[in-house]
């Protein structure tokens, strides 16, 4: 077995994971939701900005920039690709 | 159902941004226009004359939204009107949702939400070209067929599919047709009908069950105190019970509407549309591997900036010249007619021509800029710029999205502070709100590019010149960083908000949307020259004029040495009428508060007059400089009479008046002031007005230590 949950921050640029759960207090989830980050959604982490923040992401098609901070509050399921 | 055909029908056009939406409404409704704002919010409110089929209708141009969860200002306005909640606005007859062909799965999932309010709808599949192109193959017939509402592929920019789209939406209108809505378990009836018994048991009468749904799934729903929910009652006992009956079914409440609704979308395009087997590399990331690089990225984004503010100054810089020319050339036309009477000669010539030419001069640089924000925008740059800058940005409390409304407040602070709406979070919305006028907005322009056209360029060259335009642009960016940053630790204590920002595909940009945005800001930036800024012109033209005793003429005449030269007599006696004319007085009153600033009392003249509207301040150097000027000599140039100017008075007695500190304090004063009454107005409407009158004084009080701190170290540095 070589899947481990981590946060979506811990990802590397070009890594992907398998969304788990997103914290529901965290008031980006019903956004993330709503734009179909879903639980079983697989996401790429594509790049990190140039000064460190924001990570740069992408799932279903859609690239988003959302802050490390915020990624935390997403598990995903780390396999190998 | 028909209608009777005297009343217009009422179409909505919502949808996610970055779907064309804009495009759309404007191939709808060309010319026929109107923007204006909603009663008691200020977000924008965008309709048109629409003909489908030869109906009448109205189109209303929603702002974009990626949920109805309103969770922004835009979003609300969006849930409200659809609801019929929006004061004076009546529901609409039809929803067009506008959808990215692409992102046909995610844009659903809005148009789902919509169904949910009970309102007639078409499904708009826009873009469907670089759908197509993608290899993402949809059969929108029988898509139509699984959501019960006509789905129309169209192509905004090239005007495919629009009669198609406007048969479709006569037919929703004509027999109702609805989308078919999710199949709701019954643990979520049964909330919502506990949620009802709730609301009735505190005397709200409940709303529809669509709305109802709103209320259970989004976190702080806006829908609850608008229903009548009394606001001294705690509504969380009864939320978290219904949200209880859903947990204890085994739906997650926060997740349960998104995964219910996307497994809904997931069945009706599951045969409907088909996804290539393998995704090829994009234009957009081959793009984006070099735009956001992180070296060439940032490169290349300071490098854009430069190019931006340089062509401002390069390329309006022949249309300044004619519209310069012009004036002068109707002012030589205007002035034998009136010359029998001077008073009438000097308000229109001096007063209105050229008060309102010197304004208008400005037009070619305002439309430059507005060309380059356009641009940015409509190739989905401004994202990127967005993504590059949020770390920069973040720290102090603003955001990412700070960057766009900060960028738009470098053409005019009041679309900037509008635009501060797309910010969910309210603190940094306020922040931005609060910072967004220090941006260097065009009207700045003017005295930035007279004072770095008399006294930099000359002395130290073109490229100086250009460097410190651009170093004009950025004291305000400069000053808003700790001012953001000391708002947040010490008056508003900002919790971080998400930060999310979808960058859209790079889009080749559509002439035609461009254009129409540069004759909208056109058009405003006229109206405001031919109401506000003409009124000021000829008050000032009143103050300077005013008062005008004969004797003051008499006695000018007997002081001066016996000389041949009527022009000298008159300009001796033109410079005497002024050194007493009401805004002198007024000027040399307060001109001791300017005095560590290095201005005269004519600088202050042009700082007091330029409160209600910076752009002012041209039109009374002009008036103030004009009225003492050698007609036969022609030299409108206002530049030449600033550079000419002498301390009449005092230890300076003999100096020139304009030196390059000063020239600097200057620029600094206006870089920092809200000398606007137009944005105080926008600023009161979307904060409130103790919030715009902390931000004008507290952008008055800077401006005043900038420009004194300038001076004073710029005489230290580079001598008197």
């Amino acid at each position: 077995m070589n899947v481990a949950v981590i946060s979506l921050a811990a990802l590397r640029p070009g890594e992907c994971g398998r969304v788990q759960s997103g914290e529901s207090a965290h008031p980006a989830t019903q956004r993330l939701l709503a734009m179909g980050l879903l639980p079983g959604t697989e996401i790429t982490v594509v790049q990190v900005a140039p000064l460190g923040d924001p990570v740069e992401v992408e799932f279903r098609g859609v690239r988003l920039s959302l802050r490390k901070a915020d990624a935390a509050a997403v598990r995903v399921e780390t396999f190998p690709a | 159902m028909s209608r009777p055909d005297s009343r217009p029908l009422r179409i909505a056009l919502v949808g996610n941004p970055n779907t064309g939406k804009t495009t759309l409404f404007n191939r709808l409704t060309g010319s026929r226009q109107k923007i204006g704002n909603y009663p008691g919010v200020t977000v924008e409110k965008k309709y048109g004359a629409w003909q489908p089929g030869g109906r009448a209708a109205t189109l209303v141009d929603l702002p974009g939204a990626y949920s109805l969860a309103a969770s922004s200002p835009d979003e609300r306005v969006a849930l409200d009107f659809l609801t019929g909640h929006l004061d004076g606005e009546a529901r609409p007859d039809a929803v067009v949702c506008v959808v990215d062909a692409s992102n046909i799965v995610r844009h659903l999932f809005l148009a789902s939400q919509v169904a949910d309010l009970g309102l007639p709808m078409v499904i708009a599949l826009n873009m469907s070209d670089a759908a197509g192109r993608a290899g993402i193959r949809i059969d929108a017939a029988l898509l139509s067929r699984h959501l019960g509402v006509p789905v129309v592929p169209t192509v905004a920019t090239k005007g495919e599919g629009i009669g198609a789209l406007e048969r479709a939406v006569l037919r929703a209108v004509d027999d109702r047709l609805l989308m078919a809505q999710v199949v709701w378990p019954e643990a979520v009836d049964r909330a919502v009908q506990y949620l009802a018994a709730g609301l009735e048991k505190e005397g709200v009468p409940p709303p529809g069950r669509g709305e109802l749904r709103r209320i259970l799934f989004d976190s702080r729903s806006a829908v609850l105190a608008r229903a009548g929910w009394p606001p001294e009652a705690d509504p969380q006992p009864l939320l978290s019970a219904a949200r209880d009956i859903l947990a204890a079914a085994g739906l997650q409440p926060v997740a349960a509407e998104a995964l219910l609704r996307y497994e809904h979308i997931g069945h009706v395009t599951a045969d409907a549309v088909r996804f290539p087997e393998k995704r090829r590399r994009t234009a957009t990331e081959r793009i984006d591997a070099v735009l956001t690089h992180r070296v060439w990225g940032l490169v290349i984004f300071v490098l854009l900036m430069l190019l931006v503010f340089q062509s401002i100054y390069a390329w309006a810089g022949p249309a300044m010249t004619l519209i310069e020319n012009g004036v002068t050339a109707v002012q030589d036309t205007v002035a034998p007619w009136l010359a029998a009477w001077p008073a009438g000669q000097s308000l229109v010539v001096d007063g209105l021509v050229g008060g309102v030419g010197g304004v208008l001069v400005f037009l070619p640089q305002i439309l430059v800029l507005f060309f380059f924000i356009a641009l940015l925008e409509d190739t989905g740059y401004m994202a990127r710029g967005a993504f590059l800058m949020d770390k920069m940005f973040g720290w102090c409390g603003l955001n990412g999205k700070s960057f766009v409304p900060m960028l738009s407040s470098y053409a005019c602070a009041i679309p900037g502070v509008l635009a501060t709406r797309t910010i969910e979070d309210p603190r940094a919305r306020l922040t931005t709100i609060l910072v967004s006028p220090l941006m260097s907005c065009s009207a700045r322009l003017p005295v930035y590019v007279l004072m770095i056209g008399a006294f930099i360029e000359p002395r130290y060259g073109a490229a100086a010149a250009g460097a410190a335009l651009l170093a004009a642009h950025l004291v305000g960016l400069a000053a808003a960083v700790p001012v953001a940053w000391g708002l947040n630790k010490f008056v508003l204590r900002t919790r971080p908000q998400p930060f999310l920002l979808e960058m859209p595909p790079y889009r080749r940009p559509l002439l035609r949307d461009v254009l129409w945005r540069l004759w909208e800001r056109a058009r405003e930036f006229l109206v405001r020259a031919g109401t506000v800024i003409l009124a000021m012109t000829v008050l000032i033209w009143a103050l300077v004029y005013f008062p005008r005793p004969a004797e003051v003429r008499a006695r000018t005449v007997a002081e001066l040495p016996p000389m041949n030269d009527p022009a000298a007599v008159e300009r001796a006696v033109d410079a005497a009428y002024l050194e007493q004319s009401y805004l002198a007085r007024a000027g040399r009153a307060v001109q001791p508060l300017f005095a560590p600033a290095g201005f005269d009392w004519k600088i202050t003249v042009g700082v007091l007059a330029s409160f209600p509207a910076r752009e002012v301040i041209i039109a009374t150097l002009g008036t103030i400089y004009g009225i003492g000027r050698e007609v036969d000599e022609g030299s409108g140039d206002l530049r030449a009479a600033l550079a000419r100017d002498r301390w009449m008075h005092g230890r300076r007695a003999g100096q020139p008046v304009f030196t390059v500190p000063v020239a600097l304090a200057v620029m600094v004063f206006f870089a920092l002031c809200l000398q606007c009454g137009a944005t105080v107005a926008v600023m009161a409407k979307e904060a409130g007005w103790r919030w715009a009158l902390f931000g004008f004084v507290y952008m008055t009080a800077l401006a005043w230590l900038g420009a004194v701190l300038t001076y004073q170290l710029g005489t230290r540095w580079l001598g008197g």
